[in-house]
């Protein structure tokens, strides 16, 4: 895509949402991209390497157990136990499968030959949100009842009647709208913009190279920014799927919690 | 000078970001600095902080290529 915009026009272009795109691998179907086919390969990763690594679970742990298992105790520890408290237990399979989900695809960034991270196109975030949108609500409707906790939402006690004139509008607009967008967004944005920042420097070292011999030199600079930028963004694509498990197990608990 | 005022408005959108992450990690090396053994209950605040405060300057970002 990108390419074919250079040739057309003779300066610098840098690059823009138009990146993103792919076209179909199989015909004309739309539905069948690169992205597409990436979700499928993090979740065969995903499986295959949680699988091997605790096929034979022993007392004394092989290396690939112990890495495995430092994960699982990692998600258990920090955002099971500290965050949601003493029912934490049913719902570290899904703080795991998400956190691991959401690594995957966006360690995908970073990953010779792949280089994209699923997690850049809007669609996917929303589709992993949905699934914690629909469990912290379900879960408080369960624990305390549709009634009660729509009355906790929009009329938190303890408070003076005028401030619920502003109060419960905002209130409802946090947990309705404000939640699911950010949590998305969040996700979103940060595999978006960190891609695109790779690709200005890489994109802007390639046109450096291909122009006169000064800047040809130049070039190193803009290529070296590029692997040291690559190694940020790992860290933030780590960051960015611990940051929502977090605020996920943060929601569960509370949804859980008696009072909101 | 071609471009889009978008862009500078993703530019003004960082300023409160900015401000916000470095603020929250001048608390947290404070409280770190002050009570060494507090890290471990200090960290996970302090990202999440960090990524509440950037996600707003990232929302600029998506915004300043949706108006294009």
């Amino acid at each position: 895509m990108h390419t074919l915009l250079r040739e057309a026009s003779d300066g610098f272009v840098p690059p823009s949402s138009a990146d993103f795109d792919f076209s179909p691998i199989f015909g004309n179907s739309i539905l069948f991209t690169k992205p597409v086919l990436m979700v499928f390969l993090s979740v065969i990763i995903g499986a295959t390497f949680f699988i091997a690594s605790s096929r034979k679970a022993a007392i004394v742990p092989s290396k690939l157990q112990y890495a495995g298992e430092s994960v699982y105790t990692f998600i258990r520890n920090e955002l099971g136990r500290d965050v949601i408290g003493p029912e934490f237990m049913r719902f570290v399979p899904f703080l795991f499968s998400l956190f691991v989900f959401i690594l995957v695809n966006n360690v995908f960034g970073v990953i010779p030959l792949l280089q994209f991270p699923t997690m850049s196109h809007i669609g996917f975030p929303i589709g992993v949100t949905i699934f914690s949108y629909i469990c912290y609500h379900y879960v408080a409707i369960k624990k305390h009842g549709l009634g009660k906790y729509l009355k906790d939402i929009c009329f938190m006690p303890g408070i003076p009647k005028p401030v619920y004139l502003i109060l419960t509008p905002v209130e409802l607009l946090t947990y309705l709208v404000t939640r699911p967008l950010t949590l998305s967004m969040r996700l979103f944005a940060n595999m978006f913009a960190g891609h695109l920042l790779l690709l200005v420097f890489i994109l802007g070292g390639e046109y450096l190279l291909m122009s006169g011999i000064v800047l040809k030199f130049l070039s190193i600079f803009s290529f070296g920014l590029a692997i040291g930028l690559s190694f940020f963004e790992l860290g933030i694509q780590f960051l960015q799927a611990y940051i929502f498990t977090l605020l996920t197990a943060l929601y569960i608990a509370g949804a859980l919690a008696d009072e909101h | 000078m071609t471009g889009t005022l978008a862009i500078v408005g993703f530019g003004l959108s960082t300023i409160g970001p900015g401000t916000a992450t470095g603020l929250i990690f001048a608390a947290y090396i404070n409280g770190v600095a002050r009570q060494p053994e507090a890290r471990s209950i200090l960290q996970p605040i302090a990202f999440l902080g960090f990524a509440l405060a950037e996600a707003l300057a990232l929302f600029g970002l998506v915004l300043a290529f949706v108006l294009k």
